[in-house]
């Protein structure tokens, strides 16, 4: 099967490390994925909030280059992304007609076959299995497992692990020898795109994320999302002060984490690039 | 019921309105709530009323640009209302009626030069981007102090990405926005 791979714009600037760890992790494990040619930005949440047939037209096109491709399969990791390209494909199988003026909008004709996957799901399909015996140096910490909205809601249409306690990244940590706990924030929302005009409310918001894992004792906060990432990493200076302390808990993408377990270097997961630095291994 | 705002929002967004019966799970879930003009339970039964005055005052409140569609509204709802839907198209008049509130000017101004920079390249440059934000709200030192670090730590692009097919997203931009 020829499995696509969609990186999205955060994944090329500051989310770069993302992008490093999953493609290391696919090297890891001899996954080999292709890049989607010629990919554009999938609108994230300014497009629908300007405009609902600019928001479906910018990722309908990635959607037809992906068939055009060959592609049966995508690997999303930026679960904003993955919100978009999946919501998008859904209302438009739903609505014929709309789904006929969105093809005349970027000219291409779309079968909209192609399955979009997250990160999750890829893990769990094409590498779980293969973890445990990959594994060089137990992760032996206490972790957050913090998914965000963007994954499981709307659950309807995403269909992804459950809404309201979703468990599969917490099942990835154990195997890698950590602990996953039992929290209050899984999937509250990190303040998304607040993140440049209203970075008070993002302090707020992705504070109150950041406390609850500090206050349980989470070693680290573990995510699948770019816009999580940098929200609760870059903004910690806002979250400190929401807070009234300074809090040194490190967030580490999933990728990062099992990377670590498997024996991948640092310096190949990007673990470099965070802002809060990152003292565990 | 048949009135108009019910009827409007039916029409663009499937959603049925007159579906929700003031139970406030959609407020009691929300993260932003505390911090909106008008928690979503309270804007929906606003639409209900199908009174001018309510319409405006929805279009003009600043709830409506909180919202980020972390959709836990939806989740929850016992009617399946979707609340993010609504917001979608309630943002879309208000700036299609000029009635943006000015508290969330800000707001709209990181979309426009979100969707600004994907315009020109097709992807996004978060450095496009921040330049075209700082001209729209004046906030010219915003986020400097980030720049340093960010740069040394590679994640700043100074070179936009771009498609190679420039011409195919601005004929999208073209097809699927009507006025800027």
């Amino acid at each position: 099967m020829k499995l696509g791979f969609y990186p999205g714009c955060s994944l090329q600037g500051t989310s770069r490390e993302y992008n490093e760890s999953v493609k290391a992790l696919a090297a890891a494990f001899d996954i080999e994925m292709k890049t989607i040619d010629d990919w554009n930005c999938c609108g994230a949440s300014a497009a629908h909030s300007i405009s609902k047939e600019l928001s479906l037209a910018l990722p309908a096109r990635i959607l037809a280059l992906a068939g055009q491709q060959g592609f049966e399969q995508v690997v999303v990791p930026c679960a904003a992304c993955y919100n978009r390209l999946a919501v998008a494909q859904y209302e438009l199988n739903q609505d014929r007609e709309l789904k006929s003026s969105i093809e005349q909008a970027i000219e291409m004709p779309l079968n909209n076959q192609v399955k979009i996957i997250n990160v999750l799901q890829f893990i769990n399909t094409y590498i779980k299995d293969k973890i445990a015996d990959k594994v060089k140096k137990k992760f032996e910490h206490q972790v957050a497992c913090y998914y965000g909205c963007l994954l499981v809601r709307p659950h309807k249409i995403l269909g992804f692990d459950r809404v309201e306690d979703p468990t599969s990244m917490d099942e990835l940590m154990t195997i890698i020898g950590a602990t996953p706990l039992d929290w209050g924030f899984k999937t509250e929302c990190c303040g998304a795109s607040l993140s440049i005009a209203r970075t008070d409310l993002v302090g707020k918001l992705s504070g109150k994320i950041i406390k609850d894992a500090a206050d349980r004792g989470a070693e680290a906060i573990i995510v699948a999302c770019p816009m999580c990432h940098s929200n609760l990493d870059m903004r910690r200076p806002q979250i400190d002060e929401y807070i009234g302390k300074e809090i040194s808990t490190p967030v580490i993408y999933v990728t990062q984490a099992i990377g670590l377990a498997v024996g991948i270097a640092p310096e190949k997961l990007g673990l470099q690039r965070h802002f809060v630095k990152v003292n565990i291994r | 019921m048949n009135h108009t705002t019910a009827k409007n929002i039916k029409e663009t967004t499937g959603v049925d309105i007159d579906k929700c019966y003031q139970c406030g799970k959609c407020s009691a879930g929300c993260i932003l709530a505390d911090d909106m003009d008008f928690q979503p339970s309270i804007i929906i039964r606003m639409l209900q009323t199908d009174d001018s005055t309510n319409n405006k005052k929805v279009l003009s409140s600043e709830s409506i640009w909180l919202c980020q569609n972390c959709e836990n509204c939806i989740g929850r709802c016992p009617k399946e209302i979707d609340i993010p839907k609504i917001m979608d198209y309630l943002r879309t008049e208000s700036v299609k009626k000029k009635c943006v509130s000015l508290k969330a000017k800000h707001q709209l101004s990181f979309y426009r030069s979100f969707l600004d920079s994907i315009k020109m390249s097709g992807r996004l440059s978060e450095l496009v981007m921040m330049v075209g934000y700082k001209f729209r709200t004046f906030n010219l030192l915003q986020d400097v102090k980030l720049v340093p670090s960010m740069l040394s730590k590679g994640k700043l692009k100074l070179i936009p990405e771009s498609v190679k097919n420039r011409k195919s997203i601005k004929s999208i931009f073209k097809k699927t926005t009507t006025s800027k």
